[in-house]
């Protein structure tokens, strides 16, 4: 089995007893003020590193590329409250059309 | 007890109707994120068969985004795999919630721990006045189901597309990736303690990526969460409003 299938497997695994436990567990446990304010605010973190390494990073690297310049239209179209579909697509064509046109990275 | 408090009245067929109504626009809502993850997933170089399990069987969003986006950048499995769990341990606070609510048994519990989601717990929530709690659990089964088709056909339809373009890179695809999770952070940032914690995620990875494996920089970035989740609360009206999870 590939290294991606077991990653796939796992993982889905993971989130799915994550799921359960709110079936299982005592409410006592999950309910604590501090648990619910940490897992309130870990998608935040996670989210928010991910946007960046995934725009400035390749690999180890960072470097500023048309990947900036697409999140900045991605910021501009959400401040505008567009839909989803809408910031996605905007994000992907103004990448685009820099590399083709301006030969950006 | 619940039972208590149990339909005093039942509700009217137009409750239900509205509910349902409500429950299919979702999982229409729902496929355009699910085009988007096939398309990303594939620009990740997952094949369609991977692609597809991870909508059916992880099937929460941000974990599914999150697990594609690392891979593709080079990541750890084990980078990869802790910060889709670490995502999708909000569901876990959601269950908690339904687990009150439907009182599942025997294999429904099973089914109903794969379908709580952001949107299956946010349509039963925005429908349990405490007087009408079948349309509730209504709204968790009708928008649990309803999301669970749309997304699942939708990632094939954005993976098989995705396929047929060719180089993700030519069309954008990979600088749609942090665009995606910025749309997905958007309805978080509601106070200041969230925005803090995002700022401070973000300098915390920059500053570790020439440095660590690829991956583990966001992995880590989930200690600035901890740190000001464990911290005392203050109790100035100002900042002390507690920071919400983001229900549609």
């Amino acid at each position: 089995m590939s290294s991606r299938w077991m990653i796939v497997l796992v993982g889905a695994f993971g989130t799915f007893v994550l799921k359960a436990i709110g079936y299982v567990l005592p409410e006592s446990w999950l309910a604590h003020p501090k648990v619910q304010r940490v897992s309130a605010l870990i998608p935040v973190a996670l989210l928010s590193a991910l946007i960046v390494v995934n725009t400035f990073a390749i690999k180890q690297h960072l470097q500023i590329d048309a990947r900036l310049a697409a999140l900045i239209v991605a910021f501009i179209a959400l401040r505008l409250k567009a839909p989803f579909v809408v910031v996605v697509v905007l994000a992907a064509a103004t990448a685009a059309l820099l590399r083709y046109f301006l030969n950006w990275a | 007890m619940a039972e208590a408090i149990d339909e005093p009245q039942l509700p009217t067929a137009s409750e239900r109707r509205e509910v349902l109504v409500d429950a299919a626009s979702i999982g229409l809502a729902t496929g355009v994120y699910g085009i988007s993850f096939g398309a990303l997933a594939v620009t990740s170089k997952f094949t369609l068969a991977q692609t597809s399990a991870l909508s059916l069987l992880m099937f929460t969003g941000a974990s599914q985004f999150a697990l594609v986006g690392i891979v593709g950048a080079a990541g750890g499995a084990a980078a990869a795999i802790g910060t889709a769990w670490m995502l999708g341990a909000r569901n876990g606070l959601y269950a908690l919630r339904m687990a009150e609510l439907l009182m599942p048994r025997g294999w429904k519990r099973l089914v109903a721990a794969q379908l709580t989601i952001d949107e299956s717990t946010g349509l039963a929530v925005r429908n349990d006045d405490g007087r009408h709690r079948s349309l509730a659990r209504l709204g968790f089964w009708a928008a649990g189901i309803s999301v669970f088709v749309c997304w699942n056909i939708a990632t094939i339809l954005g993976a098989v597309a995705a396929n047929a373009l060719g180089d993700p890179r030519r069309f954008g695809l990979d600088a749609a990736i942090p665009a995606a999770f910025l749309a997905l952070l958007w309805p978080r940032l509601s106070d200041r303690t969230a925005r803090g914690v995002g700022i401070g995620a973000a300098i915390m990875a920059i500053a570790l990526t020439p440095v660590l494996k690829p991956g583990l920089p966001v992995l880590l970035s989930a200690i600035v969460a901890v740190v000001v989740g464990l911290w005392p609360p203050r109790k100035s009206a100002a900042s002390g409003r507690e920071p919400t999870e983001a229900l549609p």
